[in-house]
Protein backbone atom coordinates (compact mmCIF):
# COMPACT_ATOMS: atom_id res chain seq x y z
CA UNK A 1 0.00 0.00 0.00
CA UNK A 2 1.37 3.48 -0.91
CA UNK A 3 0.23 6.78 -0.15
CA UNK A 4 2.15 8.24 -3.38
CA UNK A 5 -0.22 10.45 -5.40
CA UNK A 6 -0.94 8.65 -8.52
CA UNK A 7 1.43 8.41 -11.11
CA UNK A 8 0.49 10.73 -14.32
CA UNK A 9 3.44 8.17 -16.17
CA UNK A 10 1.23 5.20 -15.12
CA UNK A 11 -2.29 6.67 -16.08
CA UNK A 12 -1.15 7.63 -19.33
CA UNK A 13 0.03 3.85 -19.49
CA UNK A 14 -2.96 2.63 -18.58
CA UNK A 15 -4.95 4.30 -21.50
CA UNK A 16 -2.49 2.87 -23.84
CA UNK A 17 -3.08 0.38 -22.61
CA UNK A 18 -6.36 -0.19 -22.88
CA UNK A 19 -6.69 1.05 -26.40
CA UNK A 20 -7.57 4.93 -26.06
CA UNK A 21 -6.07 7.12 -28.87
CA UNK A 22 -8.33 10.15 -28.12
CA UNK A 23 -8.35 12.41 -25.50
CA UNK A 24 -10.92 15.04 -25.73
CA UNK A 25 -10.71 17.48 -22.86
CA UNK A 26 -11.05 20.56 -21.32
CA UNK A 27 -8.31 21.76 -18.99
CA UNK A 28 -8.56 21.03 -15.12
CA UNK A 29 -5.80 22.27 -13.16
CA UNK A 30 -5.98 18.89 -11.17
CA UNK A 31 -4.59 16.74 -13.88
CA UNK A 32 -3.26 19.69 -15.86
CA UNK A 33 1.14 18.99 -15.05
CA UNK A 34 0.83 15.08 -14.88
CA UNK A 35 -2.37 14.35 -17.77
CA UNK A 36 -3.55 16.75 -19.70
CA UNK A 37 0.45 18.51 -20.70
CA UNK A 38 1.84 15.48 -21.11
CA UNK A 39 -0.57 14.00 -23.58
CA UNK A 40 -0.59 17.03 -25.59
CA UNK A 41 3.15 16.29 -26.47
CA UNK A 42 1.97 12.60 -26.62
CA UNK A 43 2.04 11.58 -30.59
CA UNK A 44 0.34 8.62 -29.56
CA UNK A 45 -2.79 10.38 -28.62
CA UNK A 46 -5.66 12.70 -30.70
CA UNK A 47 -5.70 15.17 -28.30
CA UNK A 48 -9.56 17.19 -29.32
CA UNK A 49 -9.50 20.73 -27.00
CA UNK A 50 -13.41 20.85 -26.67
CA UNK A 51 -15.26 24.58 -24.82
CA UNK A 52 -17.59 22.87 -23.23
CA UNK A 53 -17.63 19.47 -21.53
CA UNK A 54 -21.11 18.23 -22.74
CA UNK A 55 -19.55 18.26 -26.58
CA UNK A 56 -16.84 15.64 -25.01
CA UNK A 57 -19.59 13.68 -24.13
CA UNK A 58 -20.67 13.59 -27.95
CA UNK A 59 -17.61 13.38 -29.66
CA UNK A 60 -16.47 10.23 -27.32
CA UNK A 61 -19.89 8.39 -28.46
CA UNK A 62 -19.59 9.57 -32.43
CA UNK A 63 -15.45 8.04 -31.51
CA UNK A 64 -17.33 4.97 -30.02
CA UNK A 65 -19.48 4.44 -33.12
CA UNK A 66 -16.54 4.13 -35.41
CA UNK A 67 -14.79 2.19 -33.01
CA UNK A 68 -12.38 4.33 -31.48
CA UNK A 69 -11.74 4.27 -28.09
CA UNK A 70 -11.68 8.17 -25.95
CA UNK A 71 -11.24 9.28 -22.62
CA UNK A 72 -13.88 12.52 -21.85
CA UNK A 73 -10.86 14.42 -19.36
CA UNK A 74 -12.25 17.31 -17.23
CA UNK A 75 -13.30 19.01 -14.16
CA UNK A 76 -15.43 18.13 -11.79
CA UNK A 77 -17.67 21.30 -12.51
CA UNK A 78 -17.84 20.20 -16.01
CA UNK A 79 -18.83 16.79 -14.91
CA UNK A 80 -21.84 18.58 -13.12
CA UNK A 81 -22.43 20.77 -16.41
CA UNK A 82 -22.59 17.85 -18.37
CA UNK A 83 -25.35 15.59 -16.00
CA UNK A 84 -28.17 15.69 -18.96
CA UNK A 85 -25.55 14.89 -21.77
CA UNK A 86 -24.42 12.21 -19.46
CA UNK A 87 -27.95 10.74 -19.21
CA UNK A 88 -29.29 11.00 -22.10
CA UNK A 89 -26.72 10.01 -24.12
CA UNK A 90 -24.18 7.88 -21.81
CA UNK A 91 -26.81 6.22 -19.51
CA UNK A 92 -30.17 6.15 -21.52
CA UNK A 93 -28.59 5.09 -24.74
CA UNK A 94 -25.60 2.85 -22.87
CA UNK A 95 -22.66 4.05 -25.07
CA UNK A 96 -19.04 3.54 -23.54
CA UNK A 97 -18.36 7.32 -22.35
CA UNK A 98 -15.25 6.92 -20.40
CA UNK A 99 -15.00 10.29 -18.01
CA UNK A 100 -11.73 11.24 -16.08
CA UNK A 101 -12.85 13.92 -13.44
CA UNK A 102 -9.72 15.94 -11.56
CA UNK A 103 -11.89 16.29 -7.87
CA UNK A 104 -10.42 19.77 -7.64
CA UNK A 105 -10.69 21.33 -4.02
CA UNK A 106 -10.73 17.69 -2.33
CA UNK A 107 -8.88 17.70 0.44
CA UNK A 108 -6.48 14.53 0.36
CA UNK A 109 -7.04 11.41 2.07
CA UNK A 110 -10.89 12.23 2.39
CA UNK A 111 -13.54 10.50 0.85
CA UNK A 112 -14.74 12.74 -2.49
CA UNK A 113 -18.77 12.13 -0.40
CA UNK A 114 -17.58 13.49 2.90
CA UNK A 115 -15.31 16.29 1.18
CA UNK A 116 -16.43 20.05 2.45
CA UNK A 117 -16.90 21.44 -0.93
CA UNK A 118 -20.12 20.75 -2.14
CA UNK A 119 -19.04 20.30 -5.57
CA UNK A 120 -16.94 17.18 -4.79
CA UNK A 121 -19.15 15.68 -2.05
CA UNK A 122 -22.47 15.29 -4.53
CA UNK A 123 -20.20 13.91 -7.41
CA UNK A 124 -20.59 10.62 -6.22
CA UNK A 125 -24.16 10.76 -5.52
CA UNK A 126 -24.96 11.87 -8.35
CA UNK A 127 -22.97 9.08 -10.39
CA UNK A 128 -24.76 6.83 -8.09
CA UNK A 129 -28.09 7.75 -8.81
CA UNK A 130 -27.07 7.57 -12.79
CA UNK A 131 -25.92 4.04 -12.23
CA UNK A 132 -22.45 5.06 -13.64
CA UNK A 133 -19.65 2.79 -11.85
CA UNK A 134 -17.23 4.90 -10.48
CA UNK A 135 -13.54 4.38 -9.00
CA UNK A 136 -11.19 6.71 -6.97
CA UNK A 137 -7.65 7.53 -8.04
CA UNK A 138 -6.44 8.54 -4.97
CA UNK A 139 -2.80 7.16 -4.76
CA UNK A 140 -0.73 5.27 -7.25
CA UNK A 141 -2.16 2.15 -6.15
CA UNK A 142 -5.08 3.31 -7.61
CA UNK A 143 -4.17 3.28 -11.05
CA UNK A 144 -3.92 -0.32 -11.57
CA UNK A 145 -7.98 0.15 -11.72
CA UNK A 146 -8.17 2.65 -14.69
CA UNK A 147 -7.26 -0.02 -17.84
CA UNK A 148 -10.33 -2.70 -16.44
CA UNK A 149 -12.59 -0.28 -16.23
CA UNK A 150 -12.19 1.04 -19.74
CA UNK A 151 -12.13 -2.26 -20.89
CA UNK A 152 -15.29 -3.13 -18.90
CA UNK A 153 -17.16 0.36 -20.38
CA UNK A 154 -16.29 -0.67 -23.97
CA UNK A 155 -16.96 -4.57 -23.51
CA UNK A 156 -20.73 -3.71 -22.02
CA UNK A 157 -21.25 -0.46 -23.46
CA UNK A 158 -21.63 1.63 -20.56
CA UNK A 159 -20.25 5.28 -19.13
CA UNK A 160 -17.80 4.74 -16.32
CA UNK A 161 -16.08 7.69 -14.48
CA UNK A 162 -12.60 7.38 -12.51
CA UNK A 163 -12.37 10.10 -10.29
CA UNK A 164 -9.39 11.51 -9.74
CA UNK A 165 -8.56 12.73 -6.01
CA UNK A 166 -5.37 13.86 -6.36
CA UNK A 167 -2.97 15.65 -8.53
CA UNK A 168 -1.29 12.83 -10.87
CA UNK A 169 2.90 13.26 -10.44
CA UNK A 170 4.65 14.60 -13.85
CA UNK A 171 5.62 11.86 -15.90
CA UNK A 172 9.65 12.15 -16.29
CA UNK B 1 -38.43 31.19 -48.82
CA UNK B 2 -37.26 27.50 -48.92
CA UNK B 3 -39.02 24.86 -47.61
CA UNK B 4 -37.19 22.62 -45.23
CA UNK B 5 -38.08 19.57 -46.71
CA UNK B 6 -37.75 20.75 -49.80
CA UNK B 7 -33.47 21.02 -49.34
CA UNK B 8 -34.07 17.91 -48.13
CA UNK B 9 -35.43 16.29 -51.13
CA UNK B 10 -33.02 17.93 -53.26
CA UNK B 11 -29.82 16.61 -50.97
CA UNK B 12 -31.55 13.12 -50.29
CA UNK B 13 -31.28 12.87 -54.67
CA UNK B 14 -27.47 12.82 -54.07
CA UNK B 15 -26.85 10.82 -50.67
CA UNK B 16 -25.17 8.00 -51.23
CA UNK B 17 -22.44 6.60 -48.38
CA UNK B 18 -22.36 9.52 -46.39
CA UNK B 19 -23.29 9.43 -42.65
CA UNK B 20 -26.26 11.59 -41.77
CA UNK B 21 -26.52 13.07 -38.15
CA UNK B 22 -29.63 14.52 -38.16
CA UNK B 23 -31.39 16.72 -35.14
CA UNK B 24 -35.35 17.39 -34.16
CA UNK B 25 -37.12 18.56 -36.95
CA UNK B 26 -34.78 18.08 -39.49
CA UNK B 27 -34.40 14.56 -38.34
CA UNK B 28 -37.68 13.86 -38.50
CA UNK B 29 -38.31 15.54 -42.01
CA UNK B 30 -35.11 13.27 -43.37
CA UNK B 31 -36.70 10.16 -41.54
CA UNK B 32 -39.99 10.56 -43.50
CA UNK B 33 -37.73 11.70 -47.05
CA UNK B 34 -34.91 9.22 -47.02
CA UNK B 35 -35.31 6.79 -44.42
CA UNK B 36 -31.40 4.68 -44.17
CA UNK B 37 -29.58 2.58 -41.89
CA UNK B 38 -26.24 5.87 -42.08
CA UNK B 39 -28.70 8.07 -40.45
CA UNK B 40 -27.21 9.14 -36.92
CA UNK B 41 -30.02 10.00 -35.03
CA UNK B 42 -29.87 9.76 -31.56
CA UNK B 43 -28.03 12.76 -30.43
CA UNK B 44 -30.05 12.96 -26.86
CA UNK B 45 -29.00 16.47 -25.94
CA UNK B 46 -30.18 19.41 -27.37
CA UNK B 47 -27.34 20.66 -29.17
CA UNK B 48 -24.66 18.25 -29.46
CA UNK B 49 -25.62 17.29 -33.13
CA UNK B 50 -22.44 18.90 -34.23
CA UNK B 51 -20.45 17.23 -31.26
CA UNK B 52 -21.37 13.60 -32.55
CA UNK B 53 -20.89 14.71 -35.90
CA UNK B 54 -17.39 15.56 -34.91
CA UNK B 55 -16.53 12.21 -33.01
CA UNK B 56 -17.90 10.15 -35.93
CA UNK B 57 -15.69 12.31 -38.26
CA UNK B 58 -12.56 12.04 -36.42
CA UNK B 59 -13.05 8.20 -35.81
CA UNK B 60 -13.56 7.78 -39.75
CA UNK B 61 -11.50 9.79 -42.03
CA UNK B 62 -12.58 8.15 -44.82
CA UNK B 63 -16.07 8.79 -44.41
CA UNK B 64 -18.09 11.86 -45.11
CA UNK B 65 -20.31 13.01 -42.39
CA UNK B 66 -23.47 15.49 -42.70
CA UNK B 67 -24.87 17.53 -39.76
CA UNK B 68 -28.29 18.13 -40.49
CA UNK B 69 -28.62 21.14 -37.33
CA UNK B 70 -31.38 22.97 -36.35
CA UNK B 71 -30.52 27.18 -35.34
CA UNK B 72 -31.77 26.99 -31.93
CA UNK B 73 -29.81 23.37 -31.38
CA UNK B 74 -26.77 25.25 -32.52
CA UNK B 75 -27.53 27.71 -30.36
CA UNK B 76 -26.81 25.35 -27.79
CA UNK B 77 -23.18 24.41 -28.66
CA UNK B 78 -22.13 27.20 -30.67
CA UNK B 79 -18.69 26.46 -29.08
CA UNK B 80 -18.54 23.56 -31.00
CA UNK B 81 -17.61 25.48 -33.94
CA UNK B 82 -14.73 26.69 -32.42
CA UNK B 83 -13.77 23.03 -31.69
CA UNK B 84 -14.72 22.10 -35.51
CA UNK B 85 -12.52 24.79 -36.70
CA UNK B 86 -9.70 23.71 -34.53
CA UNK B 87 -9.83 19.66 -35.39
CA UNK B 88 -10.33 20.58 -38.74
CA UNK B 89 -11.91 17.25 -39.86
CA UNK B 90 -11.88 17.14 -44.02
CA UNK B 91 -14.86 14.75 -44.32
CA UNK B 92 -17.56 17.18 -42.19
CA UNK B 93 -19.83 19.05 -43.56
CA UNK B 94 -22.33 21.51 -41.08
CA UNK B 95 -25.70 21.95 -42.82
CA UNK B 96 -27.85 24.53 -40.32
CA UNK B 97 -31.34 25.29 -40.76
CA UNK B 98 -32.52 28.57 -40.03
CA UNK B 99 -36.14 29.05 -38.75
CA UNK B 100 -35.67 31.43 -35.89
CA UNK B 101 -38.05 29.20 -33.54
CA UNK B 102 -37.84 26.72 -31.36
CA UNK B 103 -40.10 24.72 -33.69
CA UNK B 104 -40.12 21.09 -31.81
CA UNK B 105 -41.02 22.84 -28.64
CA UNK B 106 -44.19 25.32 -29.61
CA UNK B 107 -42.95 27.36 -32.18
CA UNK B 108 -41.63 30.63 -30.05
CA UNK B 109 -38.66 32.53 -31.15
CA UNK B 110 -34.94 32.20 -30.55
CA UNK B 111 -33.78 34.80 -28.73
CA UNK B 112 -32.28 36.94 -31.69
CA UNK B 113 -34.81 39.15 -33.59
CA UNK B 114 -33.94 37.01 -36.70
CA UNK B 115 -30.94 38.78 -37.09
CA UNK B 116 -28.92 35.97 -36.17
CA UNK B 117 -25.62 35.50 -39.13
CA UNK B 118 -25.07 32.05 -38.71
CA UNK B 119 -22.17 31.83 -41.40
CA UNK B 120 -20.78 34.87 -39.83
CA UNK B 121 -20.61 33.31 -36.53
CA UNK B 122 -19.18 29.90 -38.12
CA UNK B 123 -16.07 31.89 -40.08
CA UNK B 124 -16.06 33.83 -36.85
CA UNK B 125 -15.09 30.77 -35.11
CA UNK B 126 -12.75 29.65 -37.99
CA UNK B 127 -14.79 28.14 -40.35
CA UNK B 128 -13.41 29.37 -43.87
CA UNK B 129 -15.79 27.39 -45.71
CA UNK B 130 -19.05 28.94 -44.56
CA UNK B 131 -21.62 30.69 -46.67
CA UNK B 132 -25.52 31.25 -46.40
CA UNK B 133 -28.44 30.08 -48.74
CA UNK B 134 -31.51 31.46 -49.30
CA UNK B 135 -32.76 29.61 -52.59
CA UNK B 136 -33.62 25.89 -53.70
CA UNK B 137 -31.46 27.05 -56.58
CA UNK B 138 -28.64 28.13 -54.97
CA UNK B 139 -28.78 25.22 -52.35
CA UNK B 140 -29.16 22.33 -55.45
CA UNK B 141 -25.76 23.81 -56.97
CA UNK B 142 -23.47 23.44 -54.06
CA UNK B 143 -25.16 19.95 -52.90
CA UNK B 144 -21.29 18.51 -54.85
CA UNK B 145 -19.96 20.82 -52.70
CA UNK B 146 -21.05 19.82 -49.35
CA UNK B 147 -20.59 15.97 -50.25
CA UNK B 148 -17.05 16.15 -51.61
CA UNK B 149 -15.21 19.32 -50.85
CA UNK B 150 -12.77 19.01 -48.00
CA UNK B 151 -14.18 20.65 -45.15
CA UNK B 152 -14.86 21.85 -42.53
CA UNK B 153 -17.66 22.98 -44.71
CA UNK B 154 -20.55 25.14 -42.94
CA UNK B 155 -23.58 26.17 -44.37
CA UNK B 156 -26.74 28.09 -42.86
CA UNK B 157 -30.17 27.64 -44.49
CA UNK B 158 -32.86 30.08 -44.61
CA UNK B 159 -36.21 28.33 -44.02
CA UNK B 160 -40.01 27.68 -43.20
CA UNK B 161 -41.40 24.28 -42.27
CA UNK B 162 -42.68 22.20 -45.25
CA UNK B 163 -45.06 19.42 -44.87
CA UNK B 164 -45.34 18.67 -41.43
CA UNK B 165 -43.76 14.94 -40.46
CA UNK B 166 -44.53 12.61 -37.59
CA UNK B 167 -42.33 13.03 -34.48
CA UNK B 168 -41.11 9.21 -34.08
CA UNK B 169 -39.27 10.66 -30.82
CA UNK B 170 -39.60 6.59 -30.00
CA UNK B 171 -37.33 5.66 -32.88
CA UNK B 172 -34.95 8.73 -32.40
CA UNK B 173 -33.82 7.73 -28.80
CA UNK B 174 -34.41 3.92 -29.39
CA UNK B 175 -31.14 0.92 -29.31
CA UNK B 176 -32.62 -0.14 -32.83
CA UNK B 177 -31.39 3.23 -34.90
CA UNK B 178 -28.53 3.05 -33.19
CA UNK B 179 -27.94 -0.81 -34.06
CA UNK B 180 -28.60 -0.05 -37.26
CA UNK B 181 -26.45 2.65 -37.63
CA UNK B 182 -23.56 0.78 -36.13
CA UNK B 183 -23.54 -2.12 -38.31
CA UNK B 184 -24.44 -0.21 -41.61
CA UNK B 185 -21.34 2.70 -40.57
CA UNK B 186 -18.98 -0.37 -40.04
CA UNK B 187 -19.23 -1.54 -43.48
Amino acid sequence: MTTQPPGGGRIIAALKSAGVGFVVALPDIVTSDGLLWPISRDPDFRLVRICKEDEGVAICTGLSFAGKRAILLMQQTGFLDSVNAIRAVAVEYQQPVVMLVGLQGKEPGVAPSRSTKVSVNIVEPILDAMGIAHHLVETDDDVSAIAPAIETAYAASRPVCVLIGRPPSVPA
Amino acid sequence: MMKRDACLKLLARHVREEAIVATYQAAFDWMRIAPRDLNYLSIGAMGLASSHGLGLSLGRPDRRIIVLDGDGSLLMNLGSLATVAAAAPANFAHLVFVNGVYEANGSHPLPSNGSLDFAAIARGAGIADAAAISTLAEFEAEIPHILAKPGPVFRALKVVAGEPSPQDYAYIHGAETRTRFRAAFAR
